[in-house]
């Protein structure tokens, strides 16, 4: 569905990410961890077309995305949660849901999958009048993956959701995430919880500074990885606690 | 009489402050937008001014309707031929632009219409006619420009809170990348803004000119000082604030000059300003910030009781 080859993202002289390859098939939950800086924002953001790459390629379901605005991109299913959340804090929650599905043409479409995230998301349903601003960070959290929903994208990419959360509200976005995946959602997750994530993911890319892919695979294959577990999930446990 | 005098100032002041808040929300808007100071915004209300000179002898309904056409049209090919071009350069590359059309269209009016004798708009006696309502002398051009200033702001908000195009101008105006990443077409948000400002500076156009007469080259400055001063202690980043901080500013002068002795009242704007700058003091990012300071103390008190265990966004 989607392949990454060889992509380079820089900011002048700084690269951010170099040759990084990467596959996500339909219907799978794929991870992608690494440090602060390694370069998994930029990934994001040189897919979803808001940063153009210094070269290489990213071909979602056989057409080129490099070249296509953000907006094209968004119209071909491809949506992101993105990092902070990014919620319209003056908007109420119910805009912010439903400005979401600004890309469908469907009307009916939107106002289905509007009721939809109501049911998902009970405390959104409960402050559907009130603004975005005023919601906790997993409240805002929640619906910054509600508005996403809403486009009704085949392809949800994730920007560090847990970032910030108390641990009730980590284990609500992966039970989240989790429940999405067994509806046949495709996920590229973008997270520096590895421990959480590699548990939660079908594969995981492991990233390290500079946009390089260092390991890659199942939670299996990863466990297997010498010092790999001392290296990125044990920090990563640290940091958690 | 000491009463009735009072409810005159009070309602000068609410008409004048009405008029301010519709200036500084036309500034707003696209400050919202774009981060964009549009200085050339005071230019529109000259292209406007000139219009309605032009346009005078065909009589009030196709003056008032050619000038909103031509200052709307004005203000959107204002964004297609210079700011388009501009839209992703840095913030000061779009303040030396509204500083360019400003100063160029001045030059141009200069050159060509303002040329020669002085030209204004003849008065139409039946605007100024007064009226005395329980002890209050109202000219008709007050109450319409009350009844206007208040309907358009009041369309505004309704343009606004109400419809989709609103939403998408409101959640550009707080994050204008975001916007476009939930898939808001920026090109239409922005012409659509910009032909929202020029409504808006149409109308401020058509009161001003309409009360004062007079026409220049460099007549849309002060309207354009007070909408910044006015945005500036609203919060130019909210439109409520802007529109709360110009009809402040609006209140103050026409407050404070009703207010003054004879001898101090060409100090107004002195002590006007004064006022300013101690709001600013206390609100440093306008009074909107100060009301939504205000809200969430009052919230979070009343529900320190049941305060959720996560921490707060």
């Amino acid at each position: 569905m989607l392949r990454i080859d060889d992509l380079m993202v820089s900011y002048g002289r700084v690269r951010a990410v170099s040759k990084l390859a990467l596959r996500v098939n339909e219907g799978e939950f794929v991870g992608l961890v690494g440090h602060n800086g390694a370069g998994k924002t930029s990934t994001l953001m040189t897919i979803v077309g808001t940063q153009r790459p210094a070269s290489g390629s990213i071909e979602y379901e056989g057409d080129e995305l490099t070249t296509l605005s953000p907006d094209q991109i968004l119209r071909k299913g491809i949506s992101l949660v993105p990092e902070g959340r990014r919620i319209f804090s003056r908007l109420t929650v119910g805009e912010n849901v439903r400005i979401g599905g600004k890309v469908r043409s469907d009307r009916d479409g939107v106002d289905e999958e509007v009721e939809r995230m109501r049911e998902r998301f009970p405390v959104l349903a409960e402050k559907w009048d009130r603004s975005g601003g005023e919601l906790s960070g997993g409240e805002q959290q929640q619906l910054a993956i509600a508005r996403a929903l809403v486009s009704g994208p085949k392809l949800l990419l994730l920007d560090e959701p847990t970032l910030g959360l108390a641990p009730l509200m980590v284990d609500r976005v992966f039970e989240i995430l989790r429940e999405l995946h067994e509806e046949g959602r495709t996920i590229l997750l973008v997270e520096q919880n590895a421990k959480r994530t590699i548990e939660s993911a079908d594969r995981t890319y492991v990233m390290r500074t500079g946009g390089q892919i260092q390991f890659h695979g199942t939670a299996k294959e990863l466990s297997e990885i010498g010092n790999f577990d001392t290296a990125y999930i044990g920090m990563a446990q640290e940091r958690v606690e | 009489m000491i009463g009735a005098i009072t409810f005159q100032v009070g309602v000068d002041a609410i008409s004048f402050g009405a008029l301010f808040a519709v200036m500084a929300l036309g500034l707003a808007l696209l400050f919202g937008v774009m981060r964009l100071m549009n200085f050339a915004y005071g230019e529109l209300i000259m292209v406007g001014g000139y219009t309605m000179y032009f346009t005078q002898d065909l009589g009030v309904i196709p003056m008032v309707i050619i000038t909103i056409g031509v200052v709307v049209l004005t203000s959107v090919l204002m964004e297609l031929i210079a700011f388009r071009p501009v839209r992703h350069a840095a913030p000061l590359t779009l303040l030396i632009t509204s500083f360019a059309i400003s100063f160029g269209l001045q030059q141009v009016a200069f050159m060509t219409v303002s040329k020669g004798q002085g030209k204004g708009v003849s008065p139409y006696p039946w605007l100024t006619d007064q009226h005395e309502v329980i002890g209050v002398r109202l000219s008709n051009l007050d109450i319409i420009t009350v009844i206007i200033a208040i309907g358009l702001l009041v369309g505004m908000t309704m343009l606004l809170r109400r419809t989709t195009i609103g939403m998408q101008l409101r959640a550009s105006t707080e994050d204008y990348q975001m916007a476009q990443l939930v898939g808001v077409r920026g090109n239409r948000v922005i012409s659509f803004a910009f032909a929202i400002t020029g409504f808006l500076a149409a109308a401020v156009c058509l009161l001003f000119v309409l009360r004062t007469g007079a026409l220049s080259a460099t007549m849309g400055i002060t309207p354009l000082l007070i909408a910044f001063v006015g945005g500036a202690i609203g919060g130019l980043g909210s439109l409520t604030g802007a529109a709360l901080g110009g009809f402040t500013l609006g209140f103050l002068i026409n407050a404070i000059q009703a207010s003054l002795p004879v001898d101090l009242s060409s100090y107004t704007l002195v002590f006007a300003f004064l006022f300013v700058i101690a709001i600013l003091v206390v609100a440093p990012n306008g009074l909107i910030d100060l009301i939504h300071r205000g809200r969430s103390k009052l919230r979070a008190v009343r529900s320190r009781p049941t305060e959720a265990q996560e921490e707060p966004a």
